[in-house]
């Protein structure tokens, strides 16, 4: 309630200014014109709006509509599927697979974003000081964002594999046993959480070391003055003024990992036997991973991280509005 | 055909904006119904299968040429790799695209004929009573064959021979079970890894598992009896001994296949599609039927492609449909195709023969092939994909020891039974 009334009287300003143009100046020719350049602008409108129906009002509706049907790979072909309500919903949600399922996506999107904008911008400070060759490692530290997903998910399985991976090898030459990384259920969602994280730094480092070049260098000099040590400094200036790249980094993070399907299901398949299956690997599972497609659950799965993503979305909206606000 | 019509570039247009949404329903793109069906130029027959390891320019390709050829219309060739080939021929169909003949992976064969996408053989007046019946069983669908195999191929056991030397076991010792463990404690005995074979939690972990499951006596239709229980505990035996590595769980065929090459491995479970690859392997290699519990050969599943024949609008295509399905499927036709690919058994006694006159090696299989069992069949059809889903479940978990053999195989027989209903 207190958001809508702070939020109000902004829109009302410009509202209110356009809605007194006319009225001051009732000319009729200008009204014409009007109308002429509106017509215009919704002729620059249109391929956007198009753009924006055939790309998301349809597929969404589309999902929307796949999950409330009780779809066969018959009815896919022919139609005619039997409209079956929220029944698909409650299938997913009385499975037994949904409760880890739904745990092993928050641990694996939030332990990865935690990371992931804690390693980001453990780099991005580091790389604020240019040194040599700064420039030329803040590069290399792109790659995991440049290499192809299946290049890297394969690379992060055949490192960790029981038998014949580098990351036992390492761990036994030091006297640490061997850990079964992708083939433990204890273990599974811990690595494909790992090459998550690496995967997703670079993203990190980027947005928060572009946030970092809008802090004014003249605060850093003032604090050094008042005599502020790094830690002060990082404390009291360049983590409060950078909140709200942060804010945007995290929410851009969280609808990323939410969804990833591929780094998992080329690792692990999200096993062994489900120890790894997020809701987004279960979808995938229940549509393309199997003989026989199952697209009504799997849209169904589908809608309910489209609702998990639009809660955080409005979690965020909320707490900046609050801080506009302070 | 670098243009595409209207209507296709808007479904395409709406495909890819699916793909990038809903990406997890629905979709994959259809770019490729514009090339399909009737929109390719007349005398153009369009042709999907699932080797996209075979360029245009491969013998494969060749022979899919001249078959067009010989029908006097030119074929319009597009792989898919095989997953994706289901779901493109999925959306094809609903669109009302299909090209005229589909070579597709045997279990799908009755998902997409379930479908009604598919005419059967009978409608097109094709005789399917020469092929072995085994192997057309898994294209069968309440009496009604929609496809004939152009080919089979299974699992056995292949083996290193200079490991088995090392560790003094005879191969022709391995005839049950029991020996067959034996030998592994022997190979690992004396230094060597066991065996290796494919758990993964997808088709390929199940396709490995039927073998052990169909020895042990065990049926689809109950998978926690006291047999299939049996079959997992044999596995996770091998896993607890150390026989066989910890990675399987997480292992595809083809990973398979690399470890047996390191020349470490004294087994390996894997298809008649290797054998090119045995033979120039770095040591001499043998090939064993992979044993049932009480001894004699398991029946294995079968793999291989059907080609099948999607309904048309235009029902005059038929005619020379026909012809194409029936170049592709003469005893002359099976076999060349057997050679093109190095590793398919014809269906048919006639084309078994044929090959066997050619190359004598390929006994083992051809003997493999007569006794394999199609997944689908016994009317399984669309049910077995999620009976089979349940089963590689189970299986990981036995293995990765989230649960014992006979929970595992309870639950999944609970599991299947929820979702067939």
């Amino acid at each position: 309630m207190p958001v809508t009334t702070t939020s109000a009287p902004r829109l009302r300003k410009p509202g209110g200014a356009e809605a007194g143009l006319p009225a001051s100046a009732p000319r009729p020719p200008a009204r014409v014109r009007v109308r002429s350049t509106q017509w215009a602008a919704l002729g620059f409108l249109a391929p956007l709006i198009v753009y924006l129906l055939a790309c998301y009002a349809y597929p969404l509706y589309r999902n929307i509509d796949l999950s409330l049907h009780d779809y066969t790979v018959r009815s896919f072909v022919q139609g005619g599927a039997d409209f079956a309500g929220l029944e698909n919903y409650r299938d997913v949600l009385t499975d037994d697979g949904f409760l880890p399922a739904l745990r092993n996506t928050f641990l694996f999107t939030f332990v990865s974003i935690a990371a992931q904008y804690a390693i980001g911008l453990a780099l991005a400070v580091f790389f604020r000081n240019n040194f040599r060759l700064s420039a030329v490692l803040r590069g290399m530290f792109l790659v995991p964002w440049l290499l192809p997903l299946i290049v890297s998910g394969s690379t992060w399985a055949w490192m960790l594999n029981s038998d014949n991976g580098i990351v036992n090898t390492v761990l036994e030459s030091f006297g640490a046993g061997r850990i079964n990384w992708l083939t433990d259920p204890g273990w599974a969602l811990v690595s494909v959480i790992i090459a998550n994280i690496w995967l997703g730094v670079p993203f990190n480092l980027v947005i928060l070391y572009s946030g970092l070049q809008n802090i004014p260098e003249e605060l850093y000099e003032a604090a050094a003055l008042d005599g502020a040590n790094a830690w002060q400094q990082f404390w009291r200036i360049t983590f409060p003024l950078l909140r709200p790249v942060s804010g945007i980094t995290l929410l851009l993070g969280l609808v990323y990992t939410l969804k990833v399907v591929d780094v998992i299901w080329i690792m692990t398949t999200g096993g062994p036997g489900g120890a790894s299956t997020t809701l987004a690997v279960w979808s995938y599972r229940e549509a393309f991973g199997t003989g026989l497609p199952d697209f009504s659950p799997a849209a169904a799965i589908g809608n309910l991280l489209l609702l998990i993503a639009l809660a955080f979305g409005f979690l965020y909206l909320h707490l900046q509005r609050r801080q506009e606000r302070t | 055909m670098t243009r595409l019509p209207r209507p296709a570039r808007t479904s395409l247009a709406l495909g890819a904006a699916l793909c990038t949404l809903a990406g997890a329903a629905a979709c994959s793109s259809s770019a490729s119904s514009g090339e399909g069906g009737d929109g390719g130029p007349a005398g153009a027959y369009t042709w999907w299968d699932p080797y996209p390891q075979h360029d245009d320019s491969s013998g494969w390709a060749q022979r899919v040429a001249k078959c067009g050829t010989e029908a006097g219309v030119t074929i319009e060739r597009t792989a898919y790799d095989t997953t994706a080939l289901t779901n493109q021929a999925l959306l094809a169909a609903q669109e009302g695209t299909s090209p005229d003949i589909i070579l597709l992976d045997n279990p799908a064969v009755s998902t997409l004929a379930e479908t009604g996408m598919l005419t059967t053989m009978e409608e097109f007046g094709l005789d399917t009573s020469g092929i072995d019946e085994n192997l057309l069983a898994a294209g069968v669908l309440d009496d009604q064959a929609y496809g004939i195999p152009i080919g089979a191929n299974t699992l056995a056991l292949y083996y290193n021979q200079q490991v088995l030397d090392e560790a003094g076991v005879d191969p022709a010792s391995v005839t049950d079970w029991d020996s067959l463990t034996a030998a592994l404690e022997q190979v690992t005995g004396a230094g060597h890894k066991g065996i290796t074979f494919a758990a993964i939690g997808t088709e390929e972990g199940s396709f490995q598992f039927l073998p052990w499951f169909w020895g042990a006596g065990a049926d689809l239709r109950d998978l926690s009896s006291a047999d299939a229980v049996e079959a997992l505990e044999l596995w996770s035996g091998w896993l607890e001994s150390g026989y066989a590595p910890n990675s399987v769980i997480n292992n595809s065929q083809n990973t398979t296949w690399e470890e047996f090459l390191t020349g470490d491995f004294g087994f390996a479970l894997n298809g008649t599609w290797q054998v090119n690859s045995a033979a120039e392997a770095g040591f001499p290699t043998g090939v064993l039927p992979v044993p049932a519990q009480d001894g004699g050969a398991a029946p294995a599943p079968t793999g291989g492609e059907f080609i099948t024949a999607p309904v048309q609008d235009d029902t005059a295509r038929y005619e020379v449909t026909k012809k194409i399905v029936e170049c592709m499927t003469t005893p002359e036709g099976m076999v060349e195709t057997a050679t093109t690919f190095a590793y398919y058994i014809p269906p048919t006694a006639d084309g078994q023969q044929q090959l066997l006159a050619d190359s004598p090696d390929l006994r083992p299989w051809v003997d493999a092939v007569r006794v394999a069992r199609g997944r689908t069949s016994d009317n399984l059809g669309t049910d077995y994909p999620k009976i089979s889903e349940a089963l590689w479940t189970a299986v990981q978990k036995a293995l990765s020891g989230a649960a014992d053999p006979a929970d595992a195989l309870a639950e999944a027989q609970a599991a299947a039974e929820d979702e067939i209903g």
